[in-house]
């Protein structure tokens, strides 16, 4: 099925399943303990031995020579794995270094070896008697100190740089002008459970029960890695622990379980370690950026300009830190520039909201900032300059956009009006108090997406698709789409996910999953609605679907009858148009935050926060605020704890376990209230729907950056915002 | 983790005599860090002695009119003991402010003051740390040290002792209670307990070779206002970037203790003379001779600051 035209009514419309905040259907089985993450197929294939993964011990140069030896001799040791007997190896087109690293070492931890033994322990303990000697060589290790050899690199979508009008003149002339740098850091996506695989051979035939997000790129990706057909490959990955974007791709554990099954001869499963994972994967990668804003004494921005460093990998990628600016808010005459410096760290890539989450960080603070110069409420000054058209495109409009509304009905909701416009002005016993607010931004990018679905003949309904629930909901709003369309109650229909022998999806990734998943299903329905119609003779334009009953007319037959024994199938895959280049599409959010600042300590603890969000219809607004909750939780760490540190020196990322890298704990989120704009937006899809899943950590950084400055009148730039960058600068003790 | 054996052990001279007998075995008690630093492979005793059969896990009054605490009583035990919360209020304080509900269910008293530092450099194998390989060399200096000690620091190490429950017992005057190797018993004030780093970073306590805690005794209550703050980067589940314990009387004498600034809860019974000067006079002569690094320097104004906000609460009644 093809979609190019604006949707008009269709099934969905009816919400009697769909819109409504139906508990996830996988819940039981992951409250139980009975949903089988990847680590823990201890069922799926018999003998199945462990493999233990060894990092490189410096971040780049050689390895000279590897002693294996003793490893081999340890008990229960069964193979190990590395560069040099692993036979050729291709690297996947996602990846930036390779996976099994040697003898040349690209960063640290990169996976050397994997040893393969018959049980955990003896694995670990075997790896631990590896040897290996290293020549270092000299690494590039600090983004500041070599941004400036950054060279343009282009974003997902779109030039390193772009200009409208005369920014630099503009600016010049501007009477109000800001300019200001703002530094975010590295950051992990720290999920809970690891990247993990278990690998099986049958001949030449791979079967690989892991934790993806993308089936169909880690298929091929795997397959070309080993240099076999994909056909021969089989991924599958129902439950997920969390992915943030950290399981997009394939990764060493895949990799290495693969290898280690072929040279041991059996199945052998292999999770990265919790101390590993930091420097072996992948993470958000630190930008520096400069933001310059020149507006008119009302208020109005004439000149808007991004500026953009980050550091990858030789062949990396940028942060694309600068894309939500183009597109924000109104003024004639803008720029944005992309660099992009060569990095000796482990190799940058998505993470929840990749570009915007660290681009809000700072353009929400310069909005803030501005605001602040001009004297002007910063709710009213981002209201002022919001804009109905692409302002690089003043005839390309949104689809939709109302974020002046989300910004008043935020502000109405979280008392907006208590807060005092001067900073520093609320004390309540040792907490200074503070009010802030930022918009969010996020595209509503939507992917090709199957699915296969089967009605039987007792009436139940199988949906399959090769689509991802890394816990957002997934399976269930695909059940309510799955329901709405075929006229059945959420308890007929069965979801099966995760499986690269399933249609292909568009996988979780960029807030695209939930639109472009259940726009796929409703494909595949509407094939089988048709055929259903057919074998009943009905005329398919009039044919309705409720109650699990097909009607015609005066017509009615139970759909379990219409299937028939044999059962029906169709598969169908929804496939796009030009629709999101006549608008663009894209999710706001006006989000707020009441922090507390410990006047002595600079201790910062977020007291309230809320999103105001406008994401067309919403499939499922209990998944939905927990995508929003989850992601406005994410924007806490970010704006106070969460930090890859770099040992500039040494060339790693030091605090590489979760003791070290702080996320926030349960006392760090006291309260959360989501609101959803009643929306549905007809060029999104069929389902009307976009996503919210990365929304929600977009502005949080810049508002509670924002909140602290109206607590204490003080501006940190630099993330994450610490109670060192405030001490000297707080008011006096006692 | 390299192989091990294992016993269980019935009594204190049963536990000493079998350390005796087992050159590089530890004794084990709540395991909440010494399995973890045995999976990283930074530990790795040849055996490991099971002391929680022992029946040191009863709190008792002394004649003094103190508490002796058995050296297996777990960390949330000894929170929640009426007599602790009545009496030594900071102690149940500063244990709260620590690790997490299930570890304090695990973890023991006298495993707490034996924890090791949570220097990310001496967790990673990889790194020179004079403490985990003497002579090696210590990453954190020079590194990322914004957790690091500002006082009693050498050119081997600036560890800290990780401990909220040392902090506190390092004010409430607590003594150490052991049985060494050959059967004699000993009472060490926890001031001479913890070691700093010198040239022998690895060296934590005075405790010799096959030496057991088993009680923790504190002395008669002192009475006061007792505050426990902990200042951290998040609201729970965080090592102090510093912490203040205090025992501050009503007229205005009293006791300081700071954590997360040195290789052992610090203490400078002389800066409490100064106590009724303020925070700044007393933080003077507590941070006197300290060597931060450009990360942690902060810790010093903080520490004061803290210790400001702390006295200000004792003397708000």
């Amino acid at each position: 099925m093809r979609f190019d035209t604006p949707a008009t009514t269709n099934p969905i419309d009816q919400l009697k399943i769909i819109g409504k905040p139906t508990d996830r259907i996988d819940g039981p089985l992951k409250t139980t303990g009975a949903a089988p993450y990847a680590y823990e197929r201890h069922d799926v294939v018999p003998n199945q031995a462990y493999g233990h993964v060894v990092g490189a011990a410096i971040a780049k140069g050689r390895i000279t020579s590897m002693d294996l030896a003793a490893a081999r001799r340890a008990p229960g040791v069964l193979a190990i794995v590395t560069a040099e007997n692993a036979g050729r190896l291709a690297k996947g087109n996602l990846n930036t270094a390779t996976l099994l690293g040697g003898p040349e070492i690209e960063h640290y931890h990169q996976a050397i070896a994997v040893v393969v033994a018959e049980s955990f322990e003896q694995a670990r303990a075997a790896a631990q008697l590896i040897r290996v000697d290293y020549v270092r060589a000299a690494g590039r290790f600090d983004l500041a100190a070599v941004k400036d050899s950054g060279r343009p690199a282009p974003l997902f979508s779109g030039p390193a740089d772009t200009a409208v009008g005369d920014f630099a003149d503009a600016f010049a002339a501007a009477p109000v002008q800001l300019d200001a740098t703002y530094t975010t850091p590295d950051q992990a996506h720290a999920m809970m459970e690891p990247h993990a695989s278990i690998a099986a051979w049958d001949g030449d035939r791979l079967t690989l029960w892991t934790s993806n997000q993308m089936i169909d790129w880690t298929t091929g990706e795997l397959a070309k890695t080993l240099g076999i057909a994909k056909e021969k490959v089989r991924l599958i990955s129902p439950f997920i622990g969390g992915g943030f974007g950290g399981k997009l791709f394939l990764r060493a554990d895949a990799l290495l379980a693969a290898l280690g099954a072929r040279a041991a001869g059996r199945p052998v499963k292999v999770a990265l370690p919790r101390p590993l994972m930091f420097n072996n994967t992948t993470h958000r990668p630190a930008t520096i950026q400069r933001l310059r804003i020149g507006a008119t004494r009302e208020g109005r921005i004439t000149a808007i300009g991004h500026e953009s460093w980050s550091g990858d990998l030789p062949g990396g990628k940028p942060e694309a830190a600068v894309q939500q600016t183009r597109l924000l808010y109104a003024g004639a005459n803008r720029l944005t520039t992309t660099r992009l410096a060569e990095l000796d760290l482990a190799e940058g890539n998505a993470m929840r909201a990749p570009g915007e989450a660290p681009g809000l960080m700072a353009l929400e603070i310069a909005i803030d900032e501005m605001a602040e110069k001009l004297g002007l409420d910063p709710i009213e000054f981002r209201i002022l300059n919001d804009t109905k058209v692409d302002p690089e495109k003043p005839d390309r409009p949104f689809s939709q956009r109302n974020l002046t509304q989300c910004l008043r009905l935020g502000a109405e909701r979280f008392g907006w009006s208590r807060r005092s416009a001067r900073p520093g002005q609320h004390r309540e016993g040792r907490w200074l108090l503070g009010m802030g607010v930022a918009a969010a931004y996020r595209g509503a990018p939507v992917e090709t997406s199957g699915a296969r679905i089967r009605l039987d003949g007792s009436g139940m309904v199988t949906v399959e698709t090769d689509m991802t629930d890394i816990g957002t909901g997934s399976y269930t709003i695909i059940g309510q789409t799955a329901a709405e369309m075929m006229g059945v109650p959420l308890d007929k229909v069965v979801v099966r996910l995760g499986d690269s022998s399933f249609p292909v999806s568009a996988g979780s990734g960029g807030q695209w999953g939930a639109n472009s998943a259940t726009a796929g299903v409703y494909a595949a329905c509407v094939k089988l609605r048709e055929a259903v119609a057919q074998k009943l003779g009905f005329n398919a334009a009039e044919v309705v679907f409720a109650d699990g009953e097909v009607r015609s007319g005066n017509r009615r037959v139970p759909l379990a009858e219409a299937a028939g024994e044999s059962g029906l199938l169709a598969e169908d895959r929804m496939e796009y148009g030009d629709l999101d280049k006549r608008y663009q599409q894209g999710t706001f959010a006006a989000q707020f935050i009441e922090a507390g600042v410990d006047a002595a300590t600079g201790e910062i603890r977020v007291r309230r926060m809320l999103s105001v969000c406008d994401a067309g219809r919403i499939l499922n607004p209990k998944t939905a605020r927990s995508q929003v909750i989850g992601g406005m939780t994410m924007g806490v760490g970010a704006a106070l704890m969460e930090e890859l540190v770099v040992d500039k020196r040494l060339g790693f990322f030091v605090n590489h376990d979760l003791a070290g890298y702080e996320v926030p704990v349960h006392a760090d989120i006291p309260h959360q209230e989501v609101i959803f704009l009643d929306e549905a937006d007809p060029t999104t899809s069929p389902m009307k729907a976009k996503g919210v899943a990365e929304l929600g950590i977009c502005g949080i950084g810049a508002a509670v950056a924002n909140a602290i400055h109206n607590a204490t009148g003080l501006r940190v730039r630099d993330y994450p915002i610490t109670l060192d960058k405030l001490l000297d600068r707080l008011p006096a003790v006692g | 983790m390299r192989p091990f054996t294992y016993e269980r052990a019935r009594s204190p001279a049963e536990a000493v005599a079998a350390a005796t007998r087992t050159p590089g075995a530890r004794f084990i008690a709540g395991g909440t860090n010494l399995l973890d630093l045995m999976k990283l492979e930074i530990e790795a005793p040849a055996h490991l002695i099971d002391v929680n059969g022992l029946a040191l896990d009863s709190i008792e009054t002394t004649p003094e009119g103190g508490l002796r605490i058995g050296a297996l009583v777990r960390n949330t035990d000894l929170a929640a003991d009426a007599r602790v919360r009545r009496d030594y209020v900071l102690l149940s304080r500063a244990l709260l402010a620590g690790a997490s509900g299930q570890l304090r269910n695990r973890a023991t008293t006298a495993g707490n003051l034996l924890q090791r530092t949570r220097c990310p450099y001496f967790y990673d194998t990889n790194m020179p740390c004079n403490k985990r390989q003497p002579g090696s060399g210590c990453a954190a200096i020079g590194g990322f040290s914004r957790q690091h000690a500002v006082l009693g620091t050498s050119e081997a190490c600036i560890a800290t002792h990780p401990s909220d429950m040392a902090v506190a017992m390092r004010a409430l005057d607590a003594v150490v209670e052991t049985v060494r190797a050959d059967g004699a018993a000993r009472s060490i004030p926890i001031a001479e307990f913890h070691r700093l780093p010198g040239d022998s970073p690895q060296m934590e306590t005075v405790l010799a070779p096959g030496e057991l805690i088993t009680a923790v005794t504190l002395p008669r209550p002192v009475g006061g206002r007792q505050i426990y703050r902990k200042v951290r980067d998040r609201a729970s589940y965080a090592f102090a970037l510093v912490s203040v314990g205090a025992i501050i009387q009503r007229d205005g004498s009293g006791r300081v203790a700071l954590g997360g600034v040195a290789h052992k809860p610090w203490r400078v019974e002389a800066a409490e003379a100064e106590l009724p000067r303020g925070a700044k006079a007393v933080a003077d002569r507590l941070l006197a001779g300290a060597r931060p690094t450009q990360e942690n320097a902060f810790k010093l104004p903080l520490v004061e600051r803290t210790l400001g906000a702390v006295l200000a609460e004792a003397r708000g009644g």
